[in-house]
This record gives C-alpha cells, sequence and structure tokens, in this order.
C-alpha cells in the first residue's frame, strides 16, 4: 500500500521481444521516513529555541541618604513588615516590632498576598483626608487612573522588605511581584536586623 | 474441499496525515519560538506579572547563577559603537593596573561576559574563545562589602557610556540566596544607579487582585 511499486519489470515478454509493455506505477510513495524527519525536526526545534520571551521587571531603589534628616517617615499604623528566610517561609509584623516579638508570626508565600491585602485594606479604612493628598488625586487623575478618588487613601502604607541571608533571590522577586500584584505604591528592601534574623532562627523548624 | 480464503490484509498504513500533522507542528514550532541566545551560565529566571518586554538595549547585564556567583556583561546593540566595549576593559585596567596586553583587550571586546576577580582578569582574558567558554569562572566578589568589585566594573562601564542612554539589567537564578542580590544592588547603589530592570518569565496576574482590577478597568 504504502511502497512505490516496481514489480513489472520482468513480466513484459508476452507481446515478444522488443514490446514493452508500459509499465503501471503506483503513485503512492512510502511516507515513513519524511515522517521521521518530520519529527526529528520538531524535537531539534524544541530544544533549541525558547518559547516565551524574557520580560523585564522594572525596579527603583531610594536613594542612599547619607542624612537622617531625609530618610522617609514611616507611620507606624500603616507598616507592614515582610521579612524572608530559610525554606520559602515569609515572617511579618505590623508596626514596630514588640521587644518581646510577640507581634511576630510566620506565614507562607500562598498567604502572604492575603495578608497585605488585609493590611491595605485596614489602612484605607482608617484614611482621615488632609488637604496634601489633593496633589496625590490631582496626578492619579492626570495618569488616567478610573479610581483617582481612591488615590490618596493608601499613602500611609509602607511595605518594609527585609530578606534574611537564606532567601533566595526567587522570594525577593516573587514579594517583589506582589507589590505589583496588590498594587502597593510604597515599599522598600532594607537590611534585617540582628534581633529580627534571631526571631527568625529561633522559629525555624530544624 | 472449498477452502475459505482468508483475505491478507496489508500492515502498512497511509503515511500521508502523519506526515501532515509532523509538519504542521513543526511550522508551528519554526514561528512561534525564538532561537536560545548562547549562554556562558545556566539560569532559571523567577516568574513575575510584569508585561514590559525586553528591549534590544545597551546594557550592563548583571547575572547571576545559582551559587550566587556574579557575572558582568556589556551588551552594545543599540548605539552599536563597538569601541565602548574597548574603553570598558582600558578603563578597569587603568583603574586596577592589571597590565593587561593589547591582544588580552581585544579578547575583552570579542566576548565582554567576565566572572572572576580582578586577580584572575589576565589569565581569563589571555584564554582562547573555546576554552573561556570552557572554564568554570569562580564569580565576581560582591559579597564583600569594603571589596565590591562589581562597583569598579559599572563604574568603568557608566564612564565608557558617556552619552548614551544606559539600561541596567539584573538576571538571576531562582536559587541565588539574597546576599549575592545585595551585593548587585550595594554596587549598583554605590554608584548612583537606583534604577533597574530584573529579567524575569512572563506570569498571568491573578484574578481577583488590585492590579487585576486596574488591568480590567484600563481594557474597558
Amino acid at each position: 500500500m504504502a511502497d512505490i511499486d516496481v514489480s513489472g519489470g520482468d513480466s513484459g515478454h508476452k507481446k515478444g521481444p522488443g514490446v514493452k509493455k508500459a509499465k503501471k506505477l503506483s503513485t503512492r510513495v512510502d511516507m515513513t521516513p519524511m515522517v521521521d524527519l518530520g519529527f526529528l525536526l520538531i524535537t531539534f526545534f524544541i530544544f533549541t529555541t525558547t518559547m516565551s520571551t524574557p520580560t523585564t521587571m522594572g525596579l527603583i531603589m531610594p536613594k542612599d541618604e547619607k542624612n537622617p534628616k531625609d530618610l522617609t517617615e514611616v507611620k507606624e499604623s500603616g507598616a507592614l513588615t515582610i521579612l524572608l528566610g530559610k525554606n520559602d517561609l515569609v515572617y511579618y509584623y505590623m508596626g514596630q516590632i514588640k521587644p518581646d516579638g510577640s507581634n511576630f508570626q510566620s506565614t507562607t508565600f500562598k498567604e502572604v498576598r492575603k495578608i497585605i491585602q488585609d493590611k491595605k485594606k485596614e489602612v484605607m479604612a482608617n484614611y482621615t483626608p488632609s488637604p496634601l493628598d489633593e496633589n496625590i488625586k490631582n496626578k492619579a487623575r492626570e495618569a488616567g487612573d478610573p479610581n483617582w478618588q481612591n488615590a490618596a487613601k493608601d499613602k500611609d502604607f509602607v511595605v518594609v522588605i527585609k530578606p534574611n541571608e537564606d532567601a533566595t533571590y526567587k522570594n525577593t522577586v516573587d514579594i517583589l511581584d506582589e507589590m505589583t500584584i496588590n498594587d502597593v505604591k510604597r515599599f522598600a528592601i532594607v537590611d534585617i536586623t540582628e534581633d529580627e534574623n534571631k526571631l527568625i532562627h529561633a522559629t525555624e523548624p530544624k | 474441499m472449498p477452502s475459505v480464503k482468508i483475505p491478507k490484509k496489508s500492515t502498512a498504513t497511509d503515511m500521508t496525515p502523519f506526515v501532515d500533522v509532523a509538519f504542521l507542528i513543526l511550522s508551528f514550532f519554526m514561528l512561534a519560538t525564538k532561537f536560545k541566545p548562547p549562554e556562558p551560565v545556566e539560569i532559571t529566571t523567577p516568574r513575575s506579572v510584569s508585561s514590559d518586554k525586553l528591549k534590544e538595549q545597551d546594557a550592563l547585564l548583571i547575572e547571576m547563577d545559582k551559587n550566587g556567583r556574579v557575572y558582568f556583561t556589556v551588551n552594545v546593540q543599540k548605539s552599536a559603537d563597538e569601541g565602548i566595549k574597548k574603553s570598558v576593559i582600558e578603563g578597569i585596567n587603568k583603574a586596577r593596573n592589571l597590565g593587561l596586553t593589547q591582544s588580552e583587550m581585544n579578547s575583552f571586546a570579542k566576548n565582554t561576559t567576565v566572572g572572576v576577580p580582578f586577580t584572575g582578569l589576565k589569565s581569563l582574558l589571555a584564554m582562547s574563545d573555546e576554552d573561556r567558554l570552557k572554564v568554570k569562572q569562580p564569580g565576581i566578589p560582591v559579597t564583600d562589602t569594603l571589596n565590591n568589585e562589581l562597583t569598579t566594573w559599572v563604574a568603568t562601564a557608566v564612564s565608557a557610556f558617556q552619552g548614551h542612554k544606559l539600561n541596567y539589567m539584573i538576571k538571576g537564578d531562582n536559587a541565588a540566596k539574597y546576599p549575592s542580590f545585595k551585593g548587585i544592588i550595594d554596587a549598583l547603589r554605590k554608584n548612583d544607579i537606583n534604577k533597574y530592570q530584573l529579567i524575569t518569565d512572563p506570569e498571568g496576574v491573578p484574578a481577583g487582585t488590585d492590579l487585576y482590577k486596574i488591568q480590567e478597568a484600563k481594557r474597558k
């Protein structure tokens, strides 16, 4: 069926010598080698090419302020500190850490989004209008934000990210991504303090 | 005796539709994918929801592999001024008094990816192109705050790129530890560079989040 018909070469002697019978060649060609070739090329392309083009994520870091007066002040009620540790674990506390570490809690990457969202809602609910906020609102309106009326509500919400030496780059990018996902406008990557790192090591599963 | 004739069925099947499918998939792969650029180090980048495409541009590419080794590459694409690469290595040679020969500097201009401390730079550049690809480079030291050699690299490259717009890109492996990343950020910060791009793989925006709502609102 899938073969070239090559028979008939010796069967054409009935009409006498010299008279050739017109050969009836089948037009069917064996396709198997072609399939082989096709799949070989497919595997070659799968291995040597990339599907997705890489994207870039912009990151803007604060300037290195030497003058303590120029440092950004953060309202305690709007601060959420997220600490990143070993084994993809996340720790967090609201406002300032208590000396006994009682407001220090641990969570995972799956649940951290909920914590950020809850804190954001809480900050937005406690918002007290001030005349300075008109600037923020106007800027948001010019930028084409349909929700510009609420633009100033989360101005007190600040997330401080503190990865420790065991956190991976993936954790850091994931948490920065969480900032984009939850539309957190103010966040900063800060060095971890020794006390905080001790708390992480104490909570870590051995 | 009448004998029952069992029809002889051919085992050969018609392969034509199979060929059709194979070549259809093949053409899909040829059109939808892009060739992997040759990479000196294997890096699996993390995913992010960011959708900004990586553009062809003049950039300093700082790579970080899974062991936290840091590599530095000068990418000249947009301005296409190959002399910049030469002036980067000349600046490094001067700043660190490395005593590089002309052919060693030419070797840098050909392949600008470097992942060795300054002490090993001369022997790295003296290697042939094939050897350089094979050799395991220990990475540029960044975690030591007093001797962050990446600072010098970035400073030299910035002055070499004067007059051109320069982008800073960081490409890190998922498993790289934070201290190397911090070393890179510190090196950039010391050069007053506070805006850079992290190279990531795309990922969908989770439904119901604030960003999702913003994107939905913009679409309308």
